[in-house]
């Protein structure tokens, strides 16, 4: 089970904020595949230049694997301060 | 050392705590960050984070700072959930042997926390609630230490 956290204006997009995605996406970009396949105008977001994966708590550069039970957070851009 | 919170905090009580004590240090620099908003707002803005990543994250901003400008201790404070006008959402603290580096590493730190803090901000305007994205400014700022250091 991969869990999947949304933040920002993607939560208020995709009307979730957590899901779960099971069984486990192998890739970051299968895991993004399932989601355009029920959501594509969320996906199109997600592809977003400005938006940035992390794969358990770490910034993800590029497509990477996903182990099991792996936590993916999109993050739209951020504004701190 | 940083410190999420969905309370208000005293910025002053913090000064007054990270300030003392420091016998070799002659500078300490503050920035503190306060919600806009009118009178009549019960909620100026809503911060959301990501527990656990986002400190994560605002502690690396602080151990590159605390190495780029080689302050001896340096502090973030910054609010999360929902903040009322004229309320502090952030206080920044650094300190130095000298003023400049002090300064300096204050400055560097909120351009970080502007646009590379894992938070994401909601206003409260007349139009209703909006997120805020980073504007060319604070990108423009953060590119000013891209530059080596000095």
């Amino acid at each position: 089970m991969v869990r999947v956290l949304l933040f920002g204006r993607l939560r208020d997009l995709a009307a979730w904020r957590e899901r779960a995605f099971d069984p486990d996406p192998p890739r970051l970009s299968a895991l993004k595949a399932l989601i355009a396949a029920e959501d594509p105008r969320l996906a199109a977001e997600l592809d977003a230049p400005s938006v940035r994966a992390a794969v358990n708590r770490e910034l993800a550069l590029t497509d990477c694997d996903l182990a099991p039970g792996a936590e993916v957070a999109f993050l739209p851009p951020m504004s701190g301060g | 050392m940083i410190r999420l919170t969905d309370q208000p905090f005293d910025p002053g009580a913090a000064l007054n705590r990270f300030s003392a004590g420091r016998l070799g240090d002659g500078a300490v620099a503050s920035f503190l960050g306060i919600a806009r908003g009118a009178a009549d707002q019960a909620v100026a803005l809503e911060l959301e984070a990501y527990p656990g990543f986002t400190e994560r994250q605002i502690a690396a901003f602080i151990e590159t700072a605390i190495r780029r400008f080689a302050l001896t201790d340096a502090e973030v404070i910054h609010r999360f959930g929902a903040i009322a006008p004229g309320e502090p959402i952030v206080l920044v603290l650094t300190a130095a042997p000298r003023r400049r580096e002090a300064f300096l590493a204050c400055d560097y730190l909120m351009d970080y926390l502007k646009s590379r803090a894992p938070l994401w901000k909601r206003e409260h305007g007349p139009a209703g609630p909006r997120w805020v994205e980073p504007t060319a400014r604070d990108f423009m700022d953060l590119e000013r230490w891209a530059a080596p250091a000095g």
